[in-house]
C-alpha cells in the first residue's frame, strides 16, 4: 500500500515535470523541470531496489549532465522561444502517431503482462554485484564505452573550441 | 505491491513525452533535453523488468545507457555551440540551409 | 586413283592477289598494281589448263575436302571442291575469259583513279566465282553467290561518286538479294528433307524422293532454285538490274554481266538438273521464263539508242535462251551456249569499250558512225561478234543457238511454241545487233569534232586503242568464230557422265519406269535428221532476214526508221522506255514499301513505342524522383517528424508482432 502511494506520488511528480519541460517556453525553465523528473526518477528506482542505478542517476545524470545544459544556456544566452512555422509533418505525424502508439502499448502491457506485482526492493543491486557482472560478463561493453567517453571528450573539445582567428590575436 | 506494468506505463508516459518535445520545440537546446527525457523513460523500464525477471543485467544495462546519453549530451552541446557560432540562433527553423 | 591437284588454289590464288592489291596497292605504281591482278589472275588459267591436261585420268567425279566446316548433328557441310565436266568446263570459261578481261582492263582503265582498287575487285570477283563453280556442295556454292554479288555491286559502282552509278550498284545488289531469298529457302528445304546440301547426296535423295511421291517437294525446290537464278541470271522479272549496271566500267560488264556471273544461274540450274528432271512442272516454267525473257529483252534492245544498254539487253536474252535450253532438258546445249556466249558477248563488250574509248567517250549510237576506216582493228573483231552472235555458220554462235533451238522443238520438253518463238528472237537479235554495227560503224561520223575524252589527253579525233587492249579482241575474235566447231554433239558426249548417265550418282543410269516421266535426251548419236536440216536452215535464214532489214534501215535508207517510229506512236514509246517496267515497280513495289517502313515501322514502332518506352521510363523515374524530393526539405522538424513517424510504425509491427 505504502509502495503504491509512494510510486503513484512520484510517478506524478515525474510526469508534472515531463509535461512543464514541454509546456515551459524559456528553455530554463524546461532544463529545471528536467532535474525535477530526473530526481523523481532516482526514487522510483530506490522503489525498485536499485541502489547504485538511483545514486549514479544522481550524481551523473542530474548532477553533471544537467548541470551542463544549463551551463550551455546561459552561455548561449537563449532566450524565449520565438514563435516560427514549424513543420506540419510533425503536426501530423509525429504527435498522434505518439500518442496512438503510447495509448496502444499501454494498453497491450495492462492487457498482457498480468498481475505479477513487484515488492518493493525487489531486487537489490548492490555495487559488489553489479561491479561483479561489470567486469566479468560485461567486460568488452565497458572497455568499449570508456574509449567511447575519450572520444566523446576528444569531440567536444575540438567542437566546442573557438575558431583560429579568435585565438590568433595573441 | 505495483504491479511491472504501472512502471511500464509510467516509462511509456515519459518516452511519448519527450518524442512530442522532440517534435514540437523550436530551440535546439530544448529538443535535446527531450530526447534526455526518452532516454530517462527507457532507462526506467529496463530496471523494472531486471526487478521483474530478477535479471541484474537490466541495471548494468542502464548503466551503459547513462554513459553513453553523458558522452552524447557533451558531444551534442558542443555541436550545438559550434552551430551558434555560425548561425547565431538556436532556433531550429533557421538551420535550413539544405532547403531547396 | 585420286590425285591431289589442290583445288582449292584455285580460287585462293586471286584471292591472295585481292589481298595485296587491296591492302597495300595504294603505295604501289600501276605497272606494280597491274603485274601483281595479272598474275594471280594467270595462274588460275594455267592451273585449270593443267587439270584439263589431266582431266582424263582423274575419277568422275573428282572431289576434294578441304576442311570440315558445319558439323551439326546429322548435317555436314565442307569446305570441298567438286571437279567433272561440267566444272571444267565453267571453270576454263571463267579464267580463260576473266584472264583476257584483265589484260584488256590494264588498257582501258589506264587513266582512271582508283586503279588498285579496280583490280583488287577484279581478283575478288574471281574469287568468289571460282569458289562458286568449284564448290561441292549448295552451301559454299552459295557463299561463291553472294560473294560475285558484292563484287558485282562494288564494282558496278566503282565510280561511286556519280549518282546514277552508286544508285544502279544498290539496284543490282538489292534484286539479287531478293533472289538469293529463294535460293535460301531452297536450300532450307533441301536441309530439312534430304538432310545435306551435297550435290552428290542431293542427286541421291532427289532421285529416290521423286518417284516416290516427292513431286510436290522437287517442284517447290526447282522453282525455288528458279527464282535464285532469275536473280543472278537476269531473267524475268528479276533482270531490271542488269542494264542499269552499265553504269559500270566496261571491262565489268563484260566479265561480270556477259562472260561469266550471270551464267551462273544457269550453272546452278544445270548442276540441280537432277532436281529438275524429277519435277517436270518446274522444268516446264523453267522454259518458259526463259521465252519470254528472251523474246521481252530482245524487243526492248530493238529500240536503244547506247551501244552497252544493247548489249545489256542482248545478254538478257540470249540468257533466256540457255534457260530455254536448261528448260527442255537440253542442259549441255545451254552449258554449250553459256560458253560461245562467254566468248562473244565478252568480245563485243570489250570492243564496245574500245569503240567508246576512241570516240573520247560517248556512248550513245547516234552519234557515231563511219568508224569502220578509222579503228580497222576493233570494227573486224566486232563484226567477227555481231555475226557469232547473230547465228551465221561457221561462227561460234550459229552451232550453240542452232542446238538450242533443235532441241527446243525435238525434245520430249519442248514445244514448237519455244521454237518459234526462239526463232523470232533469233531474228530480232540478228536484226539489233546489225542495227548495232551499221550505225556504229558505217555511214557519216555523226560525232562531235574535236572529242573531248575522259582521260583528259586532248587527242584531235577517233584513234584506235592500244595494243593491250587490242591482244584479247583477236583472240576472242578467233574463238567466237573456231569456239562452235567442236560440234554440240561431242561437247554433248563430253558432258555425258555429268547429265546423262548416272554412274555418278547411283551405278545404274536413269530408269524409265512405268507411268514415269518420258527419258531425257539422249546424246545424239546419228547426223542430223531432214527436219533437223529444215529447222536449221529456217533459223539461219531468220538471222540474214534480220541483217537485211537493218542494212535496208540503217544503211541505205536512214530516214525510214524515224518515219517507222513515228507511225507505230504509242507503241513505240513503250518499247523505248522498256515498257515502264522500272517505273511499275517502283510504284506496286518500292514505293508501298518504303511508305510502309516510314510510317510504320520508323514512326510506329521505332519512335512511338520504343522510343517512348524509354523516354518513358526515364520521365517516370523523374516523376517519382520528384515527388519523394519533398521528404528532404531542409527543414530539420520535418526529418524529426519522419523519424517519429517511422519509430512509431515500427513499434506498432514489432507490438503486433509480439501479440500474435
Amino acid at each position: 500500500m505504502v509502495h503504491l502511494i509512494l510510486f503513484l506520488g512520484f510517478g506524478a511528480v515525474c510526469v508534472a515535470g515531463a509535461v512543464n519541460l514541454l509546456v515551459q517556453r524559456h528553455p530554463i525553465n524546461s532544463a529545471l523541470s528536467l532535474v525535477v523528473v530526473m530526481g523523481s526518477l532516482a526514487a522510483e528506482y530506490l522503489l525498485l531496489g536499485a541502489e547504485f542505478v538511483a545514486a549514479v542517476q544522481v550524481i551523473v545524470y542530474a548532477g553533471a549532465v544537467m548541470v551542463l545544459f544549463v551551463f550551455v544556456i546561459m552561455l548561449l544566452n537563449a532566450g524565449e522561444e520565438e514563435h516560427t512555422k514549424g513543420s506540419r509533418v510533425a503536426m501530423i505525424f509525429g504527435i498522434p502517431g505518439m500518442l496512438v502508439g503510447s495509448l496502444l502499448i499501454a494498453w497491450v502491457l495492462l492487457e498482457h503482462s498480468g498481475t505479477a506485482a513487484v515488492a518493493v526492493g525487489a531486487l537489490p543491486g548492490p555495487p559488489k554485484t553489479l561491479g561483479w557482472l561489470l567486469f566479468h560478463d560485461y567486460l568488452l561493453p565497458f572497455e568499449v564505452t570508456s574509449v567511447l567517453v575519450l572520444i566523446a571528450i576528444m569531440g567536444a573539445v575540438v567542437l566546442a573550441a573557438p575558431p583560429e582567428s579568435a585565438r590568433r590575436r595573441d | 505491491m505495483v504491479p511491472v506494468s504501472y512502471y511500464l506505463i509510467l516509462s511509456g508516459i515519459l518516452f511519448a513525452c519527450g518524442v512530442t518535445g522532440f517534435l514540437i520545440k523550436r530551440n535546439i537546446i530544448t529538443i535535446f533535453m527531450s530526447i534526455e527525457l526518452m532516454l530517462n523513460g527507457v532507462n526506467l523500464s529496463f530496471v523494472a523488468f531486471a526487478a521483474q525477471w530478477k535479471a541484474l543485467s537490466g541495471q548494468v544495462f542502464v548503466f551503459f545507457v547513462m554513459v553513453v546519453a553523458a558522452a552524447e549530451a557533451a558531444v551534442g552541446l558542443a555541436i550545438i555551440i559550434a552551430v551558434y557560432r555560425t548561425r547565431e540562433t538556436l532556433n531550429v527553423d533557421q538551420v535550413n540551409l539544405l532547403k531547396l | 586413283m585420286t590425285s591431289n591437284l589442290h583445288l582449292w588454289l584455285i580460287p585462293v590464288l586471286p584471292l591472295i592477289g585481292t589481298a595485296i592489291n587491296g591492302l597495300l596497292g595504294k603505295r604501289f605504281s600501276r605497272q606494280m598494281v597491274s603485274t601483281i591482278a595479272l598474275l594471280f589472275s594467270a595462274a588460275p588459267f594455267a592451273m585449270a589448263l593443267w587439270i584439263a591436261s589431266q582431266f582424263a585420268s582423274l575419277s568422275a567425279p573428282h572431289i576434294e575436302t578441304l576442311a570440315t566446316w558445319i558439323r551439326a548433328g546429322d548435317f555436314q557441310a565442307d569446305f570441298a571442291f567438286y571437279l567433272d565436266p561440267l566444272s571444267l568446263v565453267m571453270l576454263l570459261v571463267v579464267t580463260g575469259v576473266g584472264f583476257l578481261i584483265h589484260i584488256y582492263s590494264v588498257g582501258y582503265m589506264w587513266e582512271e583513279g582508283g586503279f588498285y582498287r579496280f583490280f583488287a575487285y577484279l581478283n575478288l570477283f574471281m574469287f568468289f566465282m571460282l569458289t562458286l563453280v568449284l564448290a561441292s556442295n549448295y552451301l559454299l556454292m552459295f557463299i561463291g553467290w553472294e560473294g560475285v554479288g558484292l563484287a558485282s555491286y562494288l564494282l558496278i559502282g566503282f565510280w561511286f561518286t556519280k549518282d546514277s552509278a552508286a544508285a544502279a550498284g544498290k539496284k543490282a545488289f538489292i534484286v539479287n538479294r531478293i533472289g538469293d531469298f529463294g535460293f535460301l529457302i531452297a536450300l532450307f528445304l533441301m536441309i530439312q528433307h534430304f538432310g545435306s546440301l551435297n550435290f552428290v547426296e542431293v542427286a541421291h535423295a532427289a532421285m529416290s524422293t521423286g518417284p516416290s511421291g516427292g513431286e510436290e517437294l522437287l517442284t517447290a525446290i526447282g522453282l525455288l532454285l528458279l527464282v535464285g537464278a532469275a536473280g543472278k541470271s537476269a531473267q524475268l522479272p528479276l533482270y531490271v538490274w542488269l542494264p542499269d549496271a552499265m553504269e559500270g566500267p566496261t571491262p565489268v560488264s563484260a566479265l561480270i554481266h556477259a562472260a561469266t556471273m550471270v551464267t551462273a544461274g544457269v550453272y546452278m540450274v544445270s548442276r540441280s538438273h537432277v532436281i529438275f528432271e524429277h519435277a517436270p512442272a518446274a522444268l516446264m516454267v523453267v522454259a518458259i521464263v526463259g521465252t519470254l525473257t528472251a523474246l521481252f529483252a530482245a524487243t526492248i534492245g530493238v529500240c536503244q539508242t547506247d551501244i552497252k544498254k544493247v548489249l545489256a539487253y542482248s545478254t538478257v536474252s540470249q540468257l533466256g535462251y540457255m534457260f530455254i535450253a536448261c528448260g527442255v532438258g537440253a542442259f549441255s546445249a545451254g552449258i554449250f551456249h553459256l560458253m560461245t556466249h562467254a566468248f562473244f558477248k565478252g568480245l563485243l563488250f570489250l570492243a564496245a569499250g574500245s569503240v567508246i574509248h576512241a570516240v573520247g567517250g560517248e556512248q550513245d549510237m547516234r552519234r557515231m558512225g563511219g568508224l569502220r576506216t578509222k579503228i580497222p582493228w576493233t570494227f573486224w573483231t566486232m563484226t567477227a561478234g555481231t555475226f557469232a552472235i547473230a547465228g551465221f555458220p561457221p561462227l561460234a554462235g550459229f552451232f550453240s543457238k542452232d542446238a538450242i533451238l533443235w532441241k527446243a522443238f525435238s525434245s520430249p520438253y519442248g514445244s514448237w511454241a519455244y521454237w518459234a518463238i526462239g526463232v523470232f528472237t533469233a531474228f530480232l537479235t540478228s536484226f539489233y545487233m546489225f542495227r548495232l554495227w551499221f550505225m556504229t560503224f558505217f555511214g557519216e561520223y555523226r560525232g562531235e569534232e574535236h572529242a573531248q575524252d575522259d582521260h583528259g589527253h586532248g587527242h584531235g579525233g577517233v584513234h584506235e586503242s592500244p595494243k593491250v587492249m587490242l591482244v584479247p579482241l583477236v583472240i576472242l575474235a578467233l574463238l567466237s568464230v573456231c569456239g562452235g566447231w567442236i560440234g554440240s554433239q561431242r561437247f554433248d558426249k563430253f558432258l555425258a557422265p555429268v547429265f546423262h548417265h548416272s554412274d555418278v550418282y547411283t551405278n545404274a543410269s536413269i530408269v524409265v519406269a512405268e507411268g514415269q516421266h518420258p527419258a531425257f535426251p539422249e546424246p545424239e548419236t546419228q547426223k542430223e535428221s531432214g527436219a533437223e536440216t529444215l529447222l536449221t536452215g529456217l533459223s539461219v535464214g531468220a538471222a540474214l532476214l534480220g541483217f537485211l532489214l537493218a542494212w535496208q534501215l540503217y544503211q541505205r535508207r536512214p530516214a525510214l526508221p524515224q518515219e517507222i517510229a513515228a507511225s507505230l506512236g504509242s507503241f513505240y514509246q513503250a518499247v523505248l522506255n522498256k515498257y515502264y517496267v522500272d517505273e511499275i515497280y517502283a510504284t506496286v513495289f518500292i514505293k508501298p514499301l518504303i511508305e510502309g517502313s516510314t510510317k510504320l515501322l520508323w514512326h510506329g514502332v521505332d519512335s512511338d513505342v520504343i522510343d517512348a518506352t524509354l523516354d518513358g521510363s526515364a520521365d517516370e523515374a523523374r516523376e517519382v524522383s520528384d515527388a519523394v524530393r519533398h521528404m528532404q526539405s531542409g527543414n530539420i522538424r520535418s526529418y524529426a517528424g519522419w523519424v517519429a513517424a517511422g519509430a512509431a510504425v515500427v513499434i506498432f509491427y514489432m507490438v503486433w508482432m509480439g501479440t500474435r
